[in-house]
């Protein structure tokens, strides 16, 4: 790994020739008049606006909707990486649910010394009431978000797991409706995966996860509502799932279980794919100030009434300082050689962690190791010295906090930018589901920095996204 | 369907209706306003404007004088005031918004193409073209949003509640402006002329697309009898409050629960006094009588509707 000027381009190899999976193309990119491209891109935004496929900025005004930048070079993945990938993700996936079925019952794996048990068991995404309830199906993470990026000469990294409430998901679908409809010639050219069954695939795997003895389970999507960032997601998957999107005041909770209030009467509900996070869930349960929640949801879900995915408490599965433990774990449970590569991880907390970090933070990427969505970091390379400055006062008053990484030399993809194509650095997010069986649609979400030499990819800061092609072979 | 999700729906399409009934009443008063009067006239007849949509009030608040320009904007503009156009439009969208999975996309891409395309509205722009540019802009994206609904939504709930928004609304604004000559009566000075009668009726039609219509049905002059006639009983005239409660009692059938036999009742008896009543009798205690009880009915319906349907029940 590490940084060594020239960065692994998706399209493009070390001597400038095109990739075999690009081939077909870039033939097509070169034949197309770049007035016709401009105006498929006017065309694009125009229609992302009108289908208000948005997403709400916090910290601007209230009720700010922005787009994200949508680019049209897709990200293709040739048949034989996206098999090793998923072979790998599979991989991670059940050893993550393992690992938190593990800390909720018989906790073997602190017992065997390979974490550190006040790691696990003193961290704030650990919920002990949790501790004893058997889930449906031990299943925990049901949606996971795993965050891939490519270094070096080309091997694939986990950067991240997301096992909470990951997001991004409807624009997968909805960037490859947007290609299909814009350049409908150049799909004739490729042999491009289907993603558009996501949906199916998700209601399916809520469905194995219902409640014992459920014969035909009702499934609801639980927003925040609709000043929620994610709300156009939460709204289109219910649409296509054709489940109802339920706000916690439209849920109550009985002795007999969760009751949705319908224009007849109430109705049961047995599955919640919520897209809330547990704090807010239930008041009684956790935040007393939460107005988003479910008073009783809590008690019902522990008495298995009714399945929440992803479960409670699965944060502490993705946080920061157990991701270095991920490859013992695939170890540990399944016994096999872990398939996908972890980044090298500095956990400050460590005295000698700390001391090497502080002394290399121009070259360190450091992130909180409760933050998500690109808030909080410091990319070394990228910054000021005074930001450095700020943020090594900011690690030193409390370095448990933060993570510290090499900086990656992310891998990068020919772009729409002002000046014309050139090359961006970019990431991968396929969503992994798991219910009886695991299943996903071949590719994810790509993200890609738009800024030239940025590695920030996420949207909130000014990130955009690109339809992700898995060629069939 | 979630309680709250028909409330979505239901409000949805008030909004829009009243945007629409809104940019009508505006229209014809502002062509009113255009006649050669004096300014106490045109004072008063923006007083009744604001009277008859229930904004009087919250004007009066703003301690404005009364004429053409600060009512108009008012009405169509103000972002604080929550009955103007404009704000009808952000609660229609943001009724819809919230429930956009129950929408087909074609329904919600229409109520938020209007909410965007609103902002190229500019009230200073509106000095040089004329407002009539943008009442036209409402009505026809009121049409669309009403024609889509109509030919792209499955006939379930959502098309049922939806639906229910618009009749109710509809029947509200329809009495409302049928009262508008007893307002403009109120406080008159002079005795009314002909002249003026006439073109106050038939402004008065023209706001509800009923002047060709009048003029179909009853060859004739026009008489304040026919009008009241044409607008409250006609079976086949889809803004007069017969066929507003036709659909309206229609729609409660398709959505009864356990909780709704009164209001379906109450919605019913009404139904029925207009499908089988002569309007002589109906206004034999004076036109503005029965529009004040007309449309204290068609309050409570709303209320009711509210209340079996809308309001999320918890045991």
């Amino acid at each position: 790994m590490g940084a060594s000027g020239a960065f692994f381009d998706e399209m493009s190899g070390a001597d400038g020739t095109t990739r075999p999976h690009y081939a077909a193309f870039e033939r097509w990119l070169n034949s197309t008049a770049p007035e016709r491209i401009e105006r498929k891109r006017v065309q694009a935004d125009a229609l992302f606006r009108r289908a208000g496929i948005t997403f709400a900025v916090y910290g601007e005004a209230a009720g700010t909707e922005r787009l994200i930048p949508f680019d049209m070079i897709p990200r293709i993945i040739p048949a034989d990486e996206w098999t090793q990938l998923s072979a790998g993700l599979r991989q991670r996936i059940r050893t993550l649910n393992a690992f938190l079925h593990d800390i909720y019952h018989d906790q073997e794996i602190l017992k065997a010394g390979i974490i550190p048990a006040e790691q696990v068991l003193k961290n704030a995404q650990y919920r002990p009431e949790m501790h004893g309830v058997d889930v449906a199906g031990g299943i925990y993470s049901h949606i996971s978000g795993v965050d891939i990026v490519r270094a070096g000469a080309g091997e694939f990294y986990v950067l991240e797991d997301n096992l909470r409430v990951p997001s991004g998901v409807s624009y997968m679908i909805e960037d490859r409706r947007m290609m299909m409809r814009l350049f409908p010639d150049v799909f004739a050219k490729h042999r491009v995966a289907p993603v558009e069954h996501y949906p199916d695939l998700l209601l399916d795997t809520l469905r194995t996860v219902a409640p014992n003895g459920v014969l035909d389970p009702t499934v609801v999507l639980l927003t925040p509502g609709s000043y929620n960032s994610a709300y156009f997601e939460h709204a289109f998957l219910a649409q296509q799932m054709g489940i109802e999107l339920v706000e916690g005041r439209d849920l109550f909770v009985t002795n007999e279980g969760v009751f949705m209030s319908t224009t007849r009467g109430r109705r049961r509900v047995d599955v919640i794919y919520r897209r809330i996070d547990d704090d807010f869930l239930d008041p009684q349960a956790f935040r007393k100030d939460s107005m988003l929640g479910v008073p009783g949801l809590f008690a019902a879900y522990r008495a298995g009434k009714v399945t929440l995915a992803n479960a409670i408490g699965t944060g502490v599965a993705d946080d920061k300082s157990i991701y270095p433990y991920v490859p013992d774990m695939v170890r540990f449970y399944l016994g096999e050689k872990p398939l996908l590569n972890n980044v090298p991880t500095y956990m400050l907390r460590k005295p000698e962690d700390l001391a090497y970090t502080l002394e290399h933070l121009p070259e360190l990427v450091v992130k909180e190791v409760h933050g998500a969505g690109g808030y909080g970091m410091l990319v070394g390379p990228a910054s000021t010295k005074a930001e450095i400055e700020a943020f090594r006062a900011r690690i030193i008053a409390e370095p448990e906090k933060y993570i510290a990484q090499p900086t990656l030399a992310l891998s990068t993809c020919p772009t729409f930018v002002d000046s014309g194509v050139a090359p961006r650095h970019l990431d991968l997010r396929p969503f992994v589901l798991s219910g009886s069986e695991v299943h996903f649609v071949p590719g994810g979400l790509t993200r890609v920095a738009l800024k030239a030499g940025s590695l920030v990819v996420n949207s909130s800061q000014g990130g955009g996204t690109k339809d992700t092609w898995v060629l069939e072979s | 369907m979630l309680s709250r999700t028909a409330d979505n729906l239901y409000w949805m399409a008030r909004y829009m209706e009243r945007a629409e009934n809104l940019a009508r009443v505006l229209d014809v008063h502002h062509r009113l306003s255009l006649l050669p009067q004096s300014a106490g006239e045109i004072e008063r007849q923006w007083t009744a404007t604001l009277d008859i949509m229930g904004m009087l009030g919250s004007f009066r608040e703003r301690e404005l004088a009364v004429s053409t320009d600060t009512v108009m904007h008012f009405m169509m503009f103000d972002r604080d005031n929550p009955s103007s156009i404009v704000s009808c439009l952000r609660a229609a969208r943001e009724n819809a918004h919230t429930v956009r999975g129950t929408l087909t996309s074609e329904l919600w891409e229409a109520i938020n193409a209007t909410w965007l395309k609103l902002n190229d509205f500019a009230p200073a722009r509106l000095a040089e073209t004329g407002p009539t540019e943008f009442f036209d802009w409402v009505k026809h994206r009121s049409h669309l949003s009403r024609g889509v609904t109509v030919g792209t939504m499955l006939r379930d709930e959502a098309f049922h509640f939806t639906r229910l928004g618009t009749y109710i609304e509809r029947a509200d604004n329809t009495l409302r402006i049928l009262d508008v000559k007893y307002h403009l009566l109120l406080g008159a000075h002079a005795p009314n002329d002909s002249a003026v009668d006439y073109y106050q009726w038939s402004a008065l039609l023209h706001s509800v697309s009923a002047f060709e219509i009048y003029r179909r049905v009853y060859r004739d002059q026009i008489t304040p009898t026919r009008v009241a006639e044409l607008l409250l009983l006609r079976p086949d005239m889809p803004r007069s409050l017969a066929y507003c409660m036709r659909e309206v009692y229609g729609l409660l059938q398709a959505v009864a629960n356990g909780r709704s036999s009164e209001t379906q009742r109450r919605a019913g008896e009404l139904e029925a006094s207009l499908r089988f009543g002569r309007v002589e009798e109906l206004i034999a205690d004076g036109l503005h009588e029965y529009l004040d009880t007309a449309l204290n009915r068609i309050l409570d319906l709303g209320q009711r509707i509210s209340n079996d349907f809308l309001v999320p029940v918890t045991t």
